[in-house]
């Protein structure tokens, strides 16, 4: 008989309850992750970066061998991982907290050098772990604990879009925006996994997948609103796609 | 083999390094030390190593704490300012438990300060600007030969207690020309796939052990956190006894002792010299290890013979709370200092301790 679903608890992710608030977009990644290197049985042979965020504990979920980085800094420690396992797959998991404001060095600068290791970005437009505060990303008119009356375009600027920034780099090699918002979004994000661990796996150059996510929590809203806020909200702003690929994909 | 050279300082560290079983070099230019990335960028692929420049210093350190949980042995340097962007990431490496040999070739004041050497890092380098209980053993050669020596074995001090340690070298030592022995380069492990050997911890994959390795500073639960604060102070409380180095010169009838590192340690070697010629008993400690502060030397100092300490730094008294600590306060301790990236002459340092004898008469 096929199996129609194979749940990856006990082989990519542990038997673990995450701590992520119901509705969080975090736990869907990380599954969708996990089951992308599972599937191609590289689960041994693979190095995570949590970053600092909700997700600094993604390591306890993951079951890969991982270890945390400073705020913003997981770029610069997956390169030297890479540097020392470059057969490896590695991966840096980082929120936009921690990659598009403290960290935008480190990623524009792993990019720049083209490392081989792949970013999954966990654009929930909100500092989720320290309680709703306004992001790099939060959209404007966006409420937030340090813009209650919505992010000022006057006062903070417009919100910043990573995935084309990066995708300016020479040395970016395969960028993708997805979002975790509807089961057909979430296979779709599946599948921007797995190219990038592709191009990572072919030595091609750096990868990142971008992920429109939600946070129920911070935003205020009910699970099922916050998903719908993403299509409502993000996309709009963020539009999905593929911003770079190798040539021969084109 | 071991082979005698002239060498520049900042070369002369980089060469030791790689003898001593450095395998990635990460760093960023800043003066009196860009040298060592220069010898490092063309000298370490040619030996199976793999150079990085960063992007800044938050990028040095932390690609540093990537390799180092990826098991590979790391050397970095920098110089003040440089440092100081670095210390969350000491902070980091402590609380992680991840090796790495750092070097400060040190310059001259606070802030940009001058590119002149310097001491004034003292605090730094054995206080740390990092969050958290944590320490690093600090080293402070005063001769080339020194400098080789210690950066040579630091990569195995530091995956012994698996810590980074830190070498102070002052600006003036990074750019002086001296015949040093090289000491024969050692493996520390094969290869990549060797390392799951040499260091169990290291992130290098799951595949094949009974439990994967993961490496963390955070902790959620308090009394966790507690009970792994007091684990790694228990470690720290064994390098505190462990790690202590001195030398001491001519203390045992000394009625002056100075107490001097690095740079300043060569020049009062010479003020002895002179003092003794002119009939005045003088002598010197010598501390290596800035922490743990060596505090033997200072307890065998008998007050009845030894009137006044002298701290002679290029720094305004940083160490003098670690003199007197060591001495528990039995004799009184002057300072002679100079800062700005100003070298003290000897017959500067002579005239202030004829000076000083008089006023203490
Ligand atoms: C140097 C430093 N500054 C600030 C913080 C506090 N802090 C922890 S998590 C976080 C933001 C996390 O937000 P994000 O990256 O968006 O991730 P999320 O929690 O939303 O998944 C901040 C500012 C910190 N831990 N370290
Ligand atoms: S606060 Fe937001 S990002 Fe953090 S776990 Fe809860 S829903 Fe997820």
């Amino acid at each position: 008989m096929k199996a129609i679903y194979q749940s990856t608890v006990g082989e990519g992710l542990t038997l673990t309850d995450t701590s992520y608030c119901p509705g969080c977009g975090h736990g869907i990644i990380h599954k969708l992750v996990m089951e992308s290197i599972a599937e191609l049985g590289k689960l041994g042979e693979t190095i995570g970066v949590s970053p600092i965020g909700c997700s600094v504990v993604a390591h306890e979920y993951m079951n890969v061998e991982m270890c945390e980085a400073a705020h913003g800094r997981a770029p610069a420690v997956a390169t030297g991982i890479k540097r020392v396992h470059p057969n490896h797959i590695v991966f840096s998991y980082q929120g936009d907290g921690d990659l598009a404001s403290i960290g935008m060095t480190e990623i524009v600068h792993a990019a720049m050098r083209g490392e081989k290791f792949t970013t999954f970005f966990v654009n929930n437009a909100i500092y989720g772990m320290t309680g709703g505060q306004m992001a790099p990303t939060t959209l404007l008119g966006q409420k937030s604990t340090t813009s209650i009356d919505g992010r000022k375009k006057e006062i903070s600027g417009m919100p910043i879009r990573v995935s084309e920034l990066l995708a300016t780099i020479d040395g970016a090699v395969y960028v993708e925006r997805v979002a975790v918002n509807t089961p057909a979004n979430v296979r779709k994000a599946k599948q921007a996994i797995k190219r990038a661990l592709d191009v990572q796996q072919r030595k091609l150059g750096f990868s990142f997948v971008e992920f429109l996510s939600s946070c129920p929590t911070n935003w205020g809203l009910t699970p099922v609103n916050a998903l719908k806020w993403v299509g409502e909200h993000m996309i709009p702003y963020y539009p999905l796609g593929i911003f770079k690929q190798p040539e021969e994909e084109k | 083999m071991a082979e005698r050279v002239l060498m520049k300082g900042n070369e002369a560290f980089a060469e030791a390094a790689i003898r001593g079983g450095c395998r990635f070099y990460v760093g960023y230019p800043i003066t009196p030390q860009s040298e060592i990335p220069e010898f490092m960028s063309h000298e370490l692929p040619k030996r199976g190593g793999t150079f990085i420049q960063a992007e800044s210093e938050l990028g040095t350190i932390n690609m540093s704490y990537g390799i180092g949980c990826a098991g590979g042995n790391v050397f970095i340097s920098s110089a003040s300012p440089g440092i100081a962007l670095m210390q969350e990431g000491f902070s980091f490496l402590c609380s992680a438990e991840v090796p790495l040999v750092a070097m400060n070739v040190s310059r001259s004041g606070a802030g940009i300060g001058g590119i002149q050497p310097g001491q004034c890092d003292y605090n730094q380098v054995t206080r740390g600007g990092g969050n958290g209980d944590y320490h690093i053993p600090v080293f402070a050669p005063s001769t080339m030969q020194d400098a080789v020596d210690i950066i040579y074995e630091s990569f195995e001090i530091a995956d012994r207690y698996r810590n980074p340690v830190m070498i102070l070298a002052d600006g003036m030592m990074g750019q002086m020309m001296e015949p040093v022995v090289l000491p024969e380069p050692k493996t520390l492990y094969k290869d990549e796939a060797d390392i799951a050997n040499y260091k169990p911890w290291a992130l290098t994959g799951s595949k094949g052990k009974a439990n994967r390795n993961r490496i963390k500073s955070y902790h959620a639960h308090p009394a966790e956190l507690e009970q792994y604060i007091d684990y790694l102070y228990e470690k720290y409380m064994r390098m505190e006894k462990e790690l202590q180095r001195a030398e001491s010169y001519h203390t045992d009838d000394a009625e002056i002792v100075f107490v001097a590192y690095g740079s300043m340690a060569r020049i009062v070697r010479e003020v002895l010299e002179v003092l003794r010629k002119d009939g005045i008993k003088a002598g010197m400690i010598r501390p290596i290890s800035l922490w743990p502060f060596p505090t033997a030397p200072f307890e065998a100092l008998n007050p009845e013979v030894t009137k006044v300490v002298i701290s002679a730094e290029m720094s305004k008294g940083q160490m003098i709370p670690d003199i007197r600590l060591a001495l528990k306060d039995r004799i009184p301790v002057k300072l002679f200092s100079r800062t700005g990236g100003i070298i003290p002459s000897t017959e500067e340092i002579v005239a202030f301790v004829k000076t000083l004898r008089k006023e203490l008469k």
